[in-house]
């Protein structure tokens, strides 16, 4: 038996949560506490990774891994950060209406690649000020003034803006070009950013926008699960690193007599059971090697293999049942189902640190591996270095299952429950 | 028949012995319109789908009826849509199959080449077979008297046409519609094809930029480079056919990428100029922009409804430039001895559609009938590999109305023929009220699914239920047992814990 094998459940989720963390220690910036998208070289920062690392700082406190005042002191950094940086229209600004762009330069903080002002990675950034805000509760000058920024930061945004003239959220905006042309139609990662925006104490959503989008949802019967479709894992997960929607219900889950939390877990036995059905005979896939989501590929030219052509892509928003898939699994999206399926989650980490011990060195997880293209003895394609919304969503994920510490946190913020009794939330600990 | 500007087929076109006999049959060049004598029961302007089926089954009837065409008999079916681009979508599967001979097991054939001159022979060989059925001569000699001519309306119950008047008591105006011209600056001057030029095409165009990504594009851009043409398609929208369930656009996104088509969604084509004798087109997709160079242009965005030249102002015929003909839910027109039916005045432009208009007019118009529009179940498919076909409401509607829907989805990858055949994208969606197996809509996605989409369409217009369907034995192996399938997944559905529990006693002896 290996060393994997004999140790608790606990002790092997601790070290994969630990080394996860890691990432937010090494590609962070002090001076501005921007992190890294990735830790690749050179790698711009991502403003979802810093709101993951803002949410992954109390865990760190919390499991021993970092001093409080160190964890202040790096939040600190960043939220003056977010509020001292421009905004405006200007070339080198970092944001606009609240929101930020994108990727932002890791010194500078200016926006780079062209990127979009984008929402929903405002609205991550977003979950971890106000994470901050609630954890840092103690009456200290730092802890003091993360509290005012983490408020003002939130405040400031204009969330009826981000509408343009329609009914629901624009993905995004350009500068140079408007709002992006992408409808956001069909259940997405963008739940919290509805309860977000409704709450808004300033510049809320307009109140129909939630049931505008929520019009757009598609609850099916796949492999006999019954719940509300997306294909990619990653959406049935994002929103749930900070809310805890068990047991409460909108007006669609009313009528679905079913909840947020059970349709991750039923989305979740799908995504296995499709693994298991495995259709286009990918190599790996089975009943814990499983997890279809957003995110990159080998971007490997045509093969023709056992018979059979095969395309594999670069970054795409992977799925299941309905594709595209090209044998690329997740592993990190399959850990970050631990909260709503530990009986698969599980089996699923155990699994990779016994047939693909290549890829789990120093317990950290690349955000793909694709073994059809190893002719399925190794892990074939694996990415390179580590993506930080994986990383962040792994510390989030492990810790609500093993303490609830963020759900438990994001309770006692009165934004995300204003915001969901405004989406038509009732029930459970929003009784 | 297209009103606004007449369409004949090219000059060049004349040495082929398949375009002569289809001429023949469509627009005999020695035809003799015959003279008008007391009044029509009926008089049908536009020999397309709806026009052919009322004048037939209206002579059928013993109605005294005319039927007038300004161009060519069939419409835009026969001669420039269904019918031809069927045909070289035909062609091309063939050719995406041998080149994927390897994956079925087979040999591929060495040295796949097109030879396009015989792919455009074989669809006029098509049209003209298929046209033999609704020939001058036929429908003549079927006792309805046709006339080619331009027609205009000379009152509300006269129409003119050579200087003939003929008198009616109803009239039908079925004259379909055409494709919109493009505002984008510089296509014009470089010259494009739409669908009514495409199919006149003689060389294969190496390089083809299509715009627009509805059903046409879609099909024609898959087809083009099946057919051996490095093509562009560029769609405004996020995704291709926007109106369907997006799994499905998605699919059908993947399946032209594998194919080969340079993929530009959410893009617009700015302007269009003539460089080195190639055409190149700006695009703009948010913030970046980019450059094609092709050697021909398709469009494929919106259809116009052809009411111009016929003086329906004269009939008392309101009508709108963009939406057609004014009807209301009997297809009558606001001249009450005037009906419309098909493209004219119809919101889904298909043939099918046409038909069953045509079949409301007939009983409203000459027996007293009070069939409605709206209570038709209307599907339609969209016939790229895979096919995408849907029939009743999309889930989204549904919702929009009120209705709380659940949908019972079966992959095609579980369907056993599906795998035998090497066909296994896709999948059947069935959309029912929930707490009910009444079936709302359904959305197939599959190699066959026009073909799949109509026992769904049975069903929904005989009131069966997904309970029923699960009754209805079906012949394994076929494609078509995916909807079966969705049944008795639904029919699992009703096993409650407590079912479940009575009948685990029940069987314990």
């Amino acid at each position: 038996m290996n060393a994997t094998s004999t140790r608790s459940d606990d002790d092997l989720l601790e070290r994969f949560q630990r080394a996860a963390f890691g990432y937010f220690l090494e590609h962070f910036n002090a001076d501005n506490g921007l992190v890294a998208d990735t830790s690749r070289t050179g790698s711009p920062c991502s403003i979802a990774v810093v709101g993951f690392a803002l949410s992954c700082y109390p865990v760190g406190v919390e499991r021993g891994w970092m001093a409080r005042a160190d964890a202040a002191a790096r939040t600190l950094a960043s939220l003056r950060f977010f509020w001292n940086s421009t905004q405006g229209v200007q070339p080198d600004a970092t944001g606009y209406m609240g929101f930020y762009y994108h990727f932002l330069d890791m010194q500078t903080g200016a926006r780079v690649w062209r990127s979009e002002l984008s929402v929903i990675d405002t609205t991550l950034l977003l979950a971890g000020v106000l994470l901050a805000g609630v954890y840092f509760s103690e009456d200290t000058p730092a802890e003091n003034e993360i509290r005012a920024l983490a408020d003002a930061l939130y405040r400031r945004v204009d969330w009826q803006w981000s509408c343009g003239d329609g009914p629901t959220v624009r993905q995004g905006w350009k500068p140079d070009s408007g709002f992006l042309n992408y409808g956001w139609d069909g259940y997405n990662e963008g739940t919290i950013l509805y309860i977000l925006g409704l709450a808004s104490p300033t510049h809320p959503l307009p109140a129909n926008s939630y049931s505008a989008w929520t019009a757009t949802y598609q609850w099916e019967n796949i492999y006999d699960y019954d719940f509300l479709y997306a294909g990619p894992l990653f959406i049935h997960q994002f929103s749930h690193a900070w809310v805890d929607f068990e047991g409460i219900r909108d007006s669609f889950m009313r009528e679905k007599r079913s909840d947020y939390f059970e349709n991750s877990r039923r989305a979740t036995y799908v995504q296995r059971e499709y693994a298991c059905r495995n259709p286009h005979g990918f190599k790996g896939y089975g009943e814990n090697c499983w997890g279809v989501t957003a995110g990159e590929g080998p971007s490997f030219p045509t093969l023709k293999m056992d018979g059979r052509q095969r395309c594999f892509f670069g970054y795409a928003a992977r799925g299941a049942p309905f594709g595209p898939d090209d044998g690329t699994i997740s592993p990190s999206a399959a850990l970050a189902s631990l909260p709503f399926a530990p009986e698969l989650a599980l089996p699923a980490l155990r699994h990779l640190c016994a047939h693909y011990p290549e890829i789990v060195r120093d317990a950290k997880l690349p955000t793909g591996f694709n073994p059809t293209l190893s002719g399925g003895d190794s892990s074939g394609w694996v990415s390179e270095g580590y993506f930080g919304l994986d990383q962040g969503l792994i510390v989030l994920m492990i810790e609500n299952y093993r303490s609830r510490l963020i759900w438990k946190l994001m309770r006692k913020c009165r934004y995300v429950a204003s915001g969901l009794r405004s989406a038509g939330f009732k029930g459970g600990w929003l009784s | 028949m297209t009103n606004a500007s007449p369409r004949q087929y090219p000059a060049r076109e004349h040495e082929d012995r398949f375009y002569r006999a289809l001429v023949d049959n469509v627009h005999p060049p020695a035809w003799s319109n015959p003279e008008p004598t007391g009044e029509y029961n009926l008089v049908v302007i536009g020999a397309g789908p709806a026009g052919l089926v009322a004048a037939r089954a209206a002579a059928a009837l013993g109605a005294k009826v005319a039927l007038i065409e300004r161009h060519l008999i069939g419409g835009d079916c026969l001669n420039v849509g269904c019918v031809p681009s069927k045909a070289i979508i035909r062609t091309s599967r063939l050719y995406a199959e041998m080149r994927a001979a390897e994956t079925y097991g087979a040999q591929a054939p060495g040295g796949i080449d097109v030879d396009f001159r015989s792919v455009m022979q074989r669809m006029r060989r098509i049209q003209t077979r298929i046209s033999r059925t609704d020939s001058a001569q036929r429908i003549s000699a079927d006792g309805v008297d046709v006339y080619f001519g331009e027609a205009r309306f000379a009152g509300r119950r006269t129409v003119e046409l050579d200087g003939k008047t003929l008198h009616f008591r109803k009239a039908l105006i079925a004259t379909g519609a055409r494709s919109k011209a493009p505002s984008i600056p510089g296509l014009v001057e470089a010259g494009y094809l739409t669908n009514e030029s495409v199919f006149d095409l003689t060389e294969r165009p190496r390089r083809l930029l299509v715009i627009g990504g509805g059903p046409l594009g879609c099909e024609l851009a898959q087809a083009f480079r099946r057919l051996g043409a490095e093509v562009i398609i560029v769609q405004g929208e996020p995704m291709f056919l926007p109106k369907e369930e997006r799994d499905a656009a998605q699919i059908l996104s993947d399946a032209l990428a594998r194919d080969g088509v340079e993929i530009h969604l959410n893009s617009k084509v700015v302007a269009v100029r003539v460089e080195g004798g190639m055409k190149v087109a700006d695009l703009v997709s948010d913030d970046n922009k980019s450059s094609v160079s092709v050697d021909e242009i398709l469009t494929g965005i919106g259809r116009a409804p052809n009411v111009e030249g016929l003086n329906l102002d004269a009939a008392g015929v309101a009508y709108n430039a963009d939406t057609g003909i004014v009807v209301n839910d009997f297809l009558q027109t606001t001249n009450r001895r005037v009906y419309a039916a098909g493209d004219v005045c119809l919101e889904h432009k298909f043939t099918h559609t046409a038909d069953a208009s045509a079949r409301i007019v007939l009983q409203n118009a000459l027996f007293l009938g009070r069939k409605r529009l709206s209570a038709l179940t209307i599907p339609w498919c969209t016939y790229t590999d895979p096919e995408i076909a849907h029939v009743g409401l999309y889930a989204g509607v549904a919702r929009e109305r009120g209705i709380p829907v659940r949908t019972f989805t079966i992959l095609m990858h579980d369907v056993d023929r599906a795998v035998t055949d090497g066909e296994e994208e896709g999948f059947v969606k069935i959309h029912v009220r929930q707490g009910s197996d009444r079936i709302l809509g359904a959305t197939v996605v599959a190699r066959h699914a026009g073909e799949m989409i109509n026992g769904l369409s049975l069903a929904i217009n005989a009131g069966l239920g997904l309970r029923a369907l699960a009754q209805v034995v079906h012949t394994y192996p076929t494609q078509a047992e995916a909807i079966k399938m969705a049944a008795d997944a639904y029919n699992r559905t009703r096993l409650t814990p407590m079912l479940k529990a009575l009948a685990r006693r029940w069987l314990a002896w």
